[in-house]
């Protein structure tokens, strides 16, 4: 059998369900943990699946996303994204960005949020309640929670979030293949992004957006480009993921309702649930952002070329039986564990104690304001948008 | 010389492991430790501090003890 053959053809097909990854990635985890791939352009790569290599990728230096741009398997929004931001670089320069922004996202910073979002959660949630039912719940509450925490941390007015959320959308998904209009809506936000920071220029503000200009005006340690990046890079990641993760959470907690039943009997769980959850859903179907060796790599007994673009499936190495006993049950009261949810290394997941707090708050006010909450409609008939990177629902019809 | 320290707050992220990859390994606690302290001075310690989500990592002046940590 010739290299050709074997190699596995990308993508995988789709999982069958909405609560699990597709029984692929544990035939390869069991059988090929370090398989080679073909892309749909017909070149080669490498899918990585056993927990321990995916971190090993994720963590070591070897594994470059510098190198990685421009690589057949950075066709999406995103990955354009990335080329051009802090995602699609190495240490020292990665570095040297992370390290201006990380300040206001420790663990001790968000928790200085925690009252602000705890009463927004309540808030929205009041609204929700005295709605005609069924409520969409995105509209309500899961999209402008997020989007309101990263709009106040970084000094977007809220209210402008109509005008962003397309071009969002846009680079969060394939744009049906089109590249250009990718480029078209990160032109838009690069624009609307300048006109923002001119005017915190003129009249500096309390936020995180004024801390990076003055960080470019001290010193020159990012260039302009590189502060128009961060910020708009920042207002996606820190609303789309989340909001979609809070609709993924409350899918899941109802297609497992003993576990449901279980979190709104013992609500001191929802910390661990949020792990357990982290861990268990599947945000996005596809594999994280890819890397290309700088030099050969032995992985599980397989060398990988210097030069090879490796993929990592967080949904493989999070269902890796071998860390998590019984991998594909979901359980809210197993204990904490270093689930690869956010990634690892370098790239790891800058707004991660951001995310927990919101989702721990949005489960919390969940339990408190609804607590016999539910899908108005079967899944079948829940609509997700075509072509996203990150499982989006069109909406999250919700009643009680 | 500076002594690199590595509090339990840590969660295994690897942010430092990735961005200062000789101060910085992951045991097989799935913790970061410094595999050598002290060590020479090098700005990627002090952006590894900076960037960890837990504030978890402490550089001190080897002879005076003073930090010369972001998180002072």
């Amino acid at each position: 059998m010739t290299l050709q053959d074997d190699a596995l053809a990308l993508p995988l097909p789709p999982a069958p369900s909405i609560y699990h990854p597709t029984p692929r990635l544990a035939e390869l985890r069991a059988n090929r943990p370090v398989a080679e791939v073909t892309f749909p352009d017909g070149s080669t790569g490498w899918l990585v699946t056993r927990y321990a290599d995916v971190r090993q990728v994720l963590i070591d230096p070897r594994f470059s996303r510098a190198a990685a741009a421009g690589s057949a398997a950075s066709d999406t929004g995103i990955a354009l994204v990335a080329t051009d931001s802090i995602l699609g670089m190495d240490p020292p320069e990665h570095t040297r960005l992370r390290r201006l922004v990380a300040g206001a996202f420790t663990a001790r910073r968000v928790e200085e949020l925690r009252p602000k979002v705890t009463a927004l959660v309540d808030t929205l949630l009041t609204d929700v309640a005295a709605r005609p039912r069924p409520v969409d719940l995105v509209e309500h509450f899961s999209l402008p929670l997020p989007v309101r925490v990263i709009c106040e941390l970084l000094g977007v007015p809220p209210e402008d979030q109509h005008v962003f959320h397309a071009w969002s959308d846009t680079i969060m998904s394939d744009a049906g293949g089109d590249p250009a209009e990718i480029r078209a809506a990160m032109g838009n936000l690069a624009v609307y992004f300048g006109k923002l920071i001119a005017d915190k220029r003129a009249t500096p503000a309390d936020d995180l957006m004024t801390a990076l200009i003055a960080a470019r005006g001290n010193q020159d340690r990012l260039t302009e480009q590189e502060l128009v990046n961060l910020c708009f890079g920042l207002l996606i990641a820190g609303h789309e993921t989340t909001a979609n993760q809070i609709n993924m959470f409350l899918l899941t907690l109802l297609h497992f309702p003993e576990e449901y039943a279980r979190l709104a009997g013992s609500p001191e769980l929802v910390p661990q649930a949020v792990e357990e959850l982290m861990r268990f859903v599947q945000l996005g179907e596809g594999a994280g952002l890819p890397r290309v060796t700088t030099e050969a790599v032995d992985l599980s007994g397989v060398t990988i070329p210097a030069g090879a673009v490796v993929l990592t499936s967080m949904a493989a190495a999070n269902r890796d039986e071998s860390v998590f006993a019984d991998a594909d049950r979901l359980d809210l009261s197993r204990e904490i564990t270093q689930h690869l949810g956010f990634g690892a290394g370098a790239h790891h997941c800058l707004g991660a104690q951001l995310a927990r707090m919101e989702l721990q708050e949005a489960l919390r006010g969940l339990l408190r304001h609804l607590p016999d909450l539910r899908i108005a409609v079967p899944d079948a008939e829940l609509r997700f948008k075509t072509g996203m990177i990150v499982r989006s629902l069109q909406s999250l019809p919700v009643t009680w | 010389m500076w002594n690199v320290a590595v509090s339990p707050a840590c969660i295994g992220s690897g942010v430092c492991a990735g961005s200062a990859p000789g101060h910085f390994a992951i045991g097989a606690d799935g913790r970061s430790h410094p595999p050598a302290t002290p060590v020479d001075p090098d700005d990627a310690i002090l952006g590894a501090a900076a960037s960890c989500p837990m504030e978890a990592i402490t550089v001190t002046d080897a002879d005076t003890g003073t930090h010369v940590d972001p998180f002072i």
